[in-house]
């Protein structure tokens, strides 16, 4: 049944977005949707642009794993709209026509800034759309049971149809539709959430249980009884760990805490097989379970959204911590229980990437945080995707409503969050291993048919982002680089035309880095975008509106500047060493202090954008410019 | 509105109007920050309603957002019917 939901889902989204769409009649159709999109379904197509997998599946995975933490995400990603709609929405609006290197080129005519900003809105654009196809990938494999390929393939085509079709009027309504599918049934999710409440009693194979997983005092538990001890040779010596043979040649393995013996869970990578739980037919058990209610109850009934906040706060609720052991056959991650204060939860810093703030003695851990926290705020109105949505409407008050109703859209999705994470956390639904999937998964704990929707929704919001990133490369392609920088003589029609084929190029170009990039995590990847995009884009734009002083040369060497800086600061950052290049960190050390690069490449983009133009006074401000423009006229 | 409703629009004044705001939201943002980062122990004290500081600050940043929208939607009407 689940398939066939989520089928009819995608189809309607596909359908009437087609039927609304129709097609597109000029360039300016095509790149800006004739500029006449209302203004309240551009604010909902903001959210349903915006509102990516990271979002959606990050933040409540991160949520549902390490509590308050992924609620940073959240403020940030809404924070952001703020420089969106007091800084640049307006003039960016005024000054360009379908993409913002228009805007920023408007008063100078130089290919220099053409060229740049289209290769910064490319860069941009594609580091965006690798952990949008992850997603995707990781959305497909337990609802289909398809190999991660098959889904990254599936939403590439779809979206390249989308784009190709209409351009950025279909586009528009599949991510409105999107958008306005997201909230509301984000929505309906917490109120069932809120409704449900908290229990500690669980129902696992048709019985009654307070204590899903086995964790008692070690003298009370002979672990001999269970089967052979094995000794704690090579990788497994002086680990807190037991291994038991059972009589099956099942290995278990269990943590000595204390006095206490817990049972653990483990998944075992050998030579491309995964073995969990110690058997070739074992499973992962599903987590996230409330050890203790206040006061002593077992159940909480119906509650109020602030009644939630606190009794969590004074719960202990049972999370499970990670550790590997790497050995010459094969790396066993065992995954083993970590119970947690409620109070603990939600509080920052228990995250493995914020877990530095905690830590009193050490400055780099803080300035990486606050570094990450000024990329989110900055880094949205910088983002290709959202910027050109200012050129669907069709003047400036419809630039501010839309981005309100965006705000209160976006926000409202992003107080939900928190509901969403912390009733997955406490949903006894989780997959131990895949933090992404706690969404839909907090869905199935609620029955078949809403899992069946929210994982349908979950694919179109990958949709919709996908067809937003890819309208934005094409017209970077196609009115930057080979209208206004190759300066190549292209009709309407042809125009059309170059920005289908870039769509399909980027398409293809997205579904390859999928498929490459499949094991990195979603958020940390998205975090590298708002990072670039913030270093190169933001400097050049803002000193563009602010100082008259800013020269050609100036914002041209700023966007190179921030975005080689930025994208080389994060290749050589610890986070990249361990995770992309799988290195150990003990034995190769980063080459820069902390991992988030925005709070040194921001100012640098500044710095780099005054000097130059200090220096070019002479032959780039806009006025020198214009000076030019009319000698040369007048000859 | 016509197509040229651009005409009516006070550039000058939006902008004065949107830095103010942007520089009371940095200040609310950056103080979040700046207590994450340098006081994590705050983020759990119970100011009112039993619920954390942390979620109450985190909250108050959402709505904070939207408000100030509001507002600045409504400082920049223009005299042609816009935000009745």
């Amino acid at each position: 049944m689940a398939i066939g939901v989520f089928c009819v889902f995608v189809g309607i989204v596909l359908g009437i977005s087609f039927f609304l769409g129709r097609k597109a009649k000029s360039a300016q159709g095509y790149f800006a949707a004739h500029g006449q999109i209302h203004w309240f379904v551009n604010g909902i197509a903001f959210a349903g642009d915006y509102l990516s997998a990271a979002s959606f599946l990050g933040i409540c995975g991160m949520i549902a794993f390490y509590g308050f933490d992924g609620f940073l995400y959240s403020i940030g990603f809404l924070a952001g709209w703020i420089v969106a709609l007091f800084v640049v929405a307006e003039p960016l609006k005024k000054l360009g026509r379908y993409t913002f290197a228009d805007a920023l080129d408007s008063r100078f005519n130089s290919r220099g800034i053409k060229l740049s900003a289209a290769i910064s809105t490319l860069v941009v654009s594609i580091f965006y759309l690798i952990p949008q196809m992850v997603g995707a990938g990781t959305l497909v494999t337990p609802l289909f049971n398809l190999p991660h390929e098959v889904g990254v393939i599936m939403v590439g085509i779809v979206v390249v149809v989308i784009v190709v079709t209409a351009g950025m009027v279909s586009t528009t309504w599949v991510q409105f539709i999107k958008g306005s599918l997201l909230v509301i049934f984000c929505t309906v999710l917490t109120v069932m959430i809120l409704q449900r409440g908290f229990s500690t009693q669980y129902t696992i194979d048709g019985k009654e249980t307070t204590q899903p997983f086995i964790r008692v005092k070690a003298s009370a538990f002979d672990l001999a009884t269970r089967g052979t001890i094995l000794p704690a040779e090579g990788a497994w010596s002086g680990k807190p760990y037991v291994r038991v043979k059972n009589t099956a040649g099942v290995v278990s393995v269990w943590r000595k805490d204390g006095d206490l013996i817990s049972e653990t869970q483990t998944a075992l990578e050998s030579g491309g097989k995964k073995i969990f739980n110690g058997s070739s037919e074992g499973k992962l058990r599903t987590i996230g379970h409330v050890n203790k209610l206040p006061d002593g109850k077992t159940s909480t009934g119906p509650m109020g959204p602030a009644e939630f906040f606190t009794t969590l706060q004074h719960s202990e609720i049972m999370l499970w911590s990670s550790e590997k052991i790497i050995e010459p056959e094969g790396t066993t991650t065992i995954y083993f229980q970590n119970p947690t204060s409620g109070a603990d939860i939600m509080v920052p810093g228990r995250a493995p990437i914020f877990k530095g703030i905690r830590d009193e003695t050490q400055i780099y851990p803080k300035l990486d945080f606050l570094s990450l926290m000024l990329a989110l705020f900055c880094g949205t109105a910088s983002l290709p995707h959202i910027l050109i949505r200012y050129y669907t409407v069709k003047d400036q008050a419809s630039v501010r409503k839309s981005t309100v109703v965006g705000i209160a859209s976006i926000g409202f999705f992003y107080v939900l969050t928190l509901f969403l994470g912390l009733g997955a956390m406490t949903s006894g639904a989780l997959n131990v291993a895949n933090s992404n999937m706690s969404a839909p998964l907090l869905a199935k704990s609620f029955g078949d048919l809403p899992f069946a929707v929210i994982s349908a929704i979950a694919f179109t919001t990958v949709l919709g982002t996908v067809s937003g990133l890819i309208m934005a490369a094409s017209g970077a392609v196609a009115h930057d680089l080979m209208t206004n920088f190759l300066k190549m003589d292209l009709d309407d029609n042809a125009k059309i035309r170059a920005g289908k084929i870039a769509a399909v190029v980027v398409g293809a170009i997205a579904m390859v880095l999928g498929i490459v990039f499949q094991k990195v995590n979603v958020s940390f990847l998205v975090g590298w975008a708002f990072n670039i995009a913030a270093s190169a884009n933001l400097p050049a734009l803002v000193m563009l509106l602010f100082w008259k002083g800013t020269t050609k040369q100036g914002i041209t060497a700023a966007i190179w500047v921030g975005m080689l800086s930025s994208l080389g600061w994060i290749l050589l950052s610890a986070d990249t060493y361990k995770d992309v290049y799988q290195l150990d960190l003990n034995v190769y050390k980063p080459l820069v202090p902390f991992s988030q690069p925005a709070i040194v490449t921001i100012p640098l983009g500044f710095l780099v954008l005054t000097v130059v133009s200090l220096f070019t006074q002479q032959s780039g401000t806009a006025e020198a410019v214009a000076r030019e423009q009319k000698s040369l006229a007048s000859v | 509105m016509s197509d040229n409703a651009d005409i009516y629009e006070n550039p000058v004044r939006n902008s004065r109007y949107g830095l103010s705001l942007f520089a009371v939201y940095l200040l609310l943002y950056g103080g979040f920050m700046y207590l994450n980062a340098f006081k994590p122990l705050t983020m759990a004290s119970t100011p009112f309603g039993g619920v954390n500081l942390a979620i109450l600050y985190g909250l108050f940043l959402i709505v904070a957002a939207f408000v100030l929208a509001l507002i600045y939607m409504y400082l920049c009407r223009t005299q042609t019917g816009e935000a009745k």
